[in-house]
């Protein structure tokens, strides 16, 4: 059964009008790897991961996961799969405290498959919030509006929000952006972490967080992907070096 | 701890409005007996705008249908009020669902559009049909028609005990929605949409629930008016009712469990006290419109909430 | 009268009512493409429009000349009320949208309180400014519909102009196209949205002050033209002035036909139902194109 990949996308385009922003790209994930896509800014990262969470409609090419056509289904479905994504922009609830933004994740994962009227388990579902609190050290800040914590920690927030969700695939869009070193640092461990249980793949401009983090590397330019391999051969690619890293 | 103070505030009010009968001058028993069944229309309308975030310019259409489902049914066919009222909340459940399969496609500016000009269209075609409904002038129901198990629905006393079962119905219900897994998706919805979906939530089911129990509170609220005061009328329909129930929601606090009747009780004495100084409602409606989304856009308990009783529903 | 010139009549009604309507709409037009606010109180502004109307012509005496005073003055005084509105009222909130429908409806209210008090409880007329009749061999026709269509298509016309050819009008479109841009490229955003609201007032009593010879003013009767600059803005495209042009008089004209044959009530139905069917599933109008947003 090696033959089915956990996801694969087969020339898979958008286009906003005349702008072609992923141009028939093929690419494909192994279960529990960890791949950074990288690549200058409007080569089409962002626009990739959003087809393959949902986000955005294709505008040609289907999504394959594990080993079902999913281009076609909304986001929720794919959530149900076990499809997150962590978005860029920090998007937690801000009026809401930190134990109700993560349980509207714990709840979604506690009741999926179930009738709406069904009652769910609320000693579960504290459990489950308390559990991804604790996994990124906000256990204490559980009452805590969201609004109110520093950068970082909505950051952490939004992360245990999608570990909360139980991922198979965790996709993570600039997840260091405006993090300090401290926090960057504690955040890699995190992934690690989480990556014993999930697939991740991840957008990083910070190549730091890249070569310490990825197993694999893709890099994309154009819409296309321009090279895809391990960190070192990635580093000793001509191309990549011409066309990002060595600029 | 919380918990038990935010029980202790909602069951002792309803102690307070149940309390209240026996101490109200006759005048203001109507009065009490009244806002309390506009107060579930406006409870109705809040899940809708306080807790789900869409606000509808057109909750009357609602209001009207459990009113004329229910009226129409006592006052032609001589259906017994118990089953006009179960009717009159059906259909204007019903009728939410159809109007929310449309309309939720919307949302923002061009829902608040849609949903008055459904509104309007309801209340175009009361008119149109005036040779059943009479119209504005409406319809009176007759006291023998409004009977139940012998009692008169026209005695002061059962009227104001019911127009309060009701209510403590509807607030129950709302209490119970917003503590329910449920409501903790519908606020959320109305925090960031878009995020609920990539948390893996179906959001147009969600807010067609919301509309569908908005729809059906504000039926039942309708359907409990035509039978309890023996009148059915276009002007229920009208775009002035959906403006009405905003109005309560925003002066007792969007998104707040009591907000609704503090809201209908506020607006219903001040109109009244000011009438004998003006002509008409139409200022005091106005003006606090106006100040509301100036200075208060958060109305009195949500203001409240925000300063001190954090841990207000 | 037989059929055809039972229709040609319809027509002709139509028409006129087609032109009061594209003055208002194209007002209410204005202010959402803009400044992506709707303004409920619309109505009112062509209800003061011919309450000033009728006070100008009673104050005046002669009809012609009351007319033309209530024709530069009343907009004028309008205008005047929209800019307080903007100043105190809507910049204070940042036209947040849905803040300005709440204030809006609020202030419709005001307004009618405050004709109500200040004008009376009466449906008063003003004798026309011409008594000119256009003599067809069916019937007569009143020559100051005429007059109305005209002005009203003199108004569009200069409107057009002012929007498309002039510098004012490129600096309302590079407002509407981006508002922050806008205002980066030093272009004093605020005051351009106080301008356009304004004139959007002015051109809504425009269309009052024409209309009071042919009805008559009243403090209610601003609810009517409110619905169909709704119905007809929506239809033309939001924020689309050809459209919503377009639409005027497609909506004009068939209200006035369908108004003559049917019920009015049941042309009402069907406009307002369309236009939330239109909102749903075509929310860039029927006659906006692509361009309108």
């Amino acid at each position: 059964m090696a033959a089915v990949s956990f996801l694969e996308t087969k020339a898979l385009s958008r286009r906003f009008g005349g702008l072609t922003a992923v141009d028939g790209v093929d690419f494909s994930l192994r279960a529990g790897e960890i791949r950074a896509i990288i690549g200058p800014n409007g080569a089409g990262k962002t626009t990739l991961v959003s087809m393959i969470s949902g986000r955005l409609a294709p505008s040609d090419g289907a999504i394959r996961f594990e080993g079902t056509d999913i281009t076609r289904l909304p986001p929720w479905a794919r959530v149900a799969r076990g499809i997150v994504y962590t978005f860029q922009i920090t998007s937690v609830f801000r009026n809401l405290s930190c134990f109700e933004n993560v349980a509207l994740a714990a709840q979604r994962a506690l009741t999926l498959g179930k009738a709406p009227w069904h009652a769910i388990d609320q000693a579960a579902l504290a459990s489950s919030v308390t559990g991804a609190l604790e996994r990124v050290q906000l256990h204490e800040r559980s009452d805590t509006p969201a609004a109110n914590l520093p950068y970082g920690h909505q950051r952490l927030l939004e992360l245990a929000m999608s570990l909360a969700l139980k991922p198979k695939l965790l996709v993570l869009d600039e997840p260091t952006q405006g993090l300090s070193e401290a926090e960057i640092t504690h955040f890699c461990e995190l992934v690690r972490e989480i990556a014993d249980d999930a697939t991740i793949l991840l957008i990083e401009h910070n190549m730091d967080v890249v070569m310490e983090l990825a197993e694999r590397i893709t890099v994309m330019s154009n819409g296309a992907i321009l090279a895809e391999g391990t960190p070192a051969e990635i580093t000793a690619d001509a191309a990549v070096q011409q066309a990002y890293l060595g600029a | 701890m919380e918990r038990n103070r935010s029980l202790a505030l909602h069951g002792g009010a309803l102690l307070i409005l149940f309390l209240l009968q026996f101490v109200l001058p006759p005048y203001h028993y109507t009065n009490f007996t009244r806002i309390m069944v506009l107060a579930v229309y406006g409870i109705g309308y809040n899940i809708l705008i306080g807790y789900t975030g869409l606000l509808s310019l057109g909750h009357a259409m609602f209001l009207a249908s459990g009113m004329y489902a229910a009226g129409l049914a006592v006052h032609y066919i001589g259906v017994d009020p118990v089953s006009a009222f179960v009717l009159g909340s059906v259909a204007a459940l019903a009728f939410a669902t159809a109007v929310g399969l449309v309309a939720l496609r919307t949302t923002g500016v061009s829902f608040m559009i849609v949903t008055m000009m459904f509104s309007q269209a309801c209340y175009l075609l009361i008119l149109y049909f005036n040779e059943v409904t009479r119209g504005d002038e409406g319809i009176a129901i007759s006291e023998a028609a409004r009977q139940i198990a012998g009692f008169s629905l026209t005695n002061p006393i059962l009227r104001y005990n019911l127009a309060l079962a009701l209510f403590a119905g509807a607030l129950i219900l709302c209490y119970a929605l917003i503590r329910s897994r449920v409501g903790r998706v519908l606020i959320a919805i109305r925090e960031n949409e878009e995020r609920v979906k990539m948390l893996g939530y179906h959001t147009f089911r969600y807010k067609l629930l919301a509309l569908a129990l908005s729809g059906l509170l504000s039926g039942a609220a309708g359907a409990s008016y035509a039978l309890m005061f023996g009148y059915v009328g276009a002007t229920f329909a009208a775009i002035e009712y959906s403006i009405f129930a905003l109005l309560w929601v925003l002066l007792g606090g969007a998104g707040t469990v009591l907000g609704p009747i503090i809201g209908a009780l506020l607006m219903f004495y001040l109109v009244e006290w000011t009438s004998d100084v003006t002509e008409s409602y139409r200022i005091v409606v106005g003006a606090a419109l106006v100040l509301l989304t100036l200075f208060f856009p958060k109305g009195i308990l949500g203001t409240l909430r925000e300063k001190r009783l954090r841990w207000l529903p | 009268m037989s059929l055809g010139p039972h229709l040609l009549l319809a027509l002709m009604e139509g028409t006129v009512a087609a032109f009061v309507l594209a003055l208002t709409a194209l007002g209410l037009a204005l202010v959402f493409g803009v400044m992506r606010i709707v303004n409920v109180a619309h109505g009112e502004f062509f209800m003061l429009g011919a309450v000033f109307a009728w006070t100008f012509a009673h104050l005046v005496g002669n009809p012609a000349l009351g007319f033309l005073v209530a024709i530069v003055a009343s907009p004028i005084l309008v205008g005047g009320a929209a800019l307080v509105i903007d100043r105190a009222i809507l910049r204070r909130f940042n036209y947040q949208p849905e803040a300005t429908i709440v204030a809006t409806i609020g202030l419709l209210y005001i307004i009618q309180q405050l004709a109500l008090e200040f004008y009376g409880p009466d449906a008063r007329s003003v004798e026309a400014p011409i008594n000119f009749r256009l003599q067809l061999p069916w019937f007569g026709y009143s020559g100051y519909k005429l007059v109305v269509a005209g002005i009203s298509a003199l108004l569009l016309l200069a409107t057009w102009y002012g929007i498309t050819r002039t510098k004012l009008g490129l600096v309302m479109r590079a407002t509407q196209f981006d508002s922050e841009t806008a205002q980066a490229f030093g272009i004093p955003v605020d005051r351009v949205y106080a301008a356009v609201f304004a004139l959007g007032a002015m051109l809504a009593a425009i269309a009052g002050v024409l209309i009071v010879p042919i009805k008559q003013a009243y403090y209610m009767m601003g609810l009517e033209p409110l619905l169909l600059s709704f119905i007809v803005v929506i239809i033309g495209g939001l924020g689309s002035l050809r459209g919503a042009i377009i639409a005027a008089f497609v909506i004009g004209i068939s209200d006035g036909v369908i108004s003559v044959f049917f019920s009015p009530n049941l042309s009402k139905i069907l406009a307002t139902l369309l236009v939330a069917l239109v909102l749903v599933f075509r929310p860039e109008g029927l006659f906006g194109g692509k361009a309108a947003r």
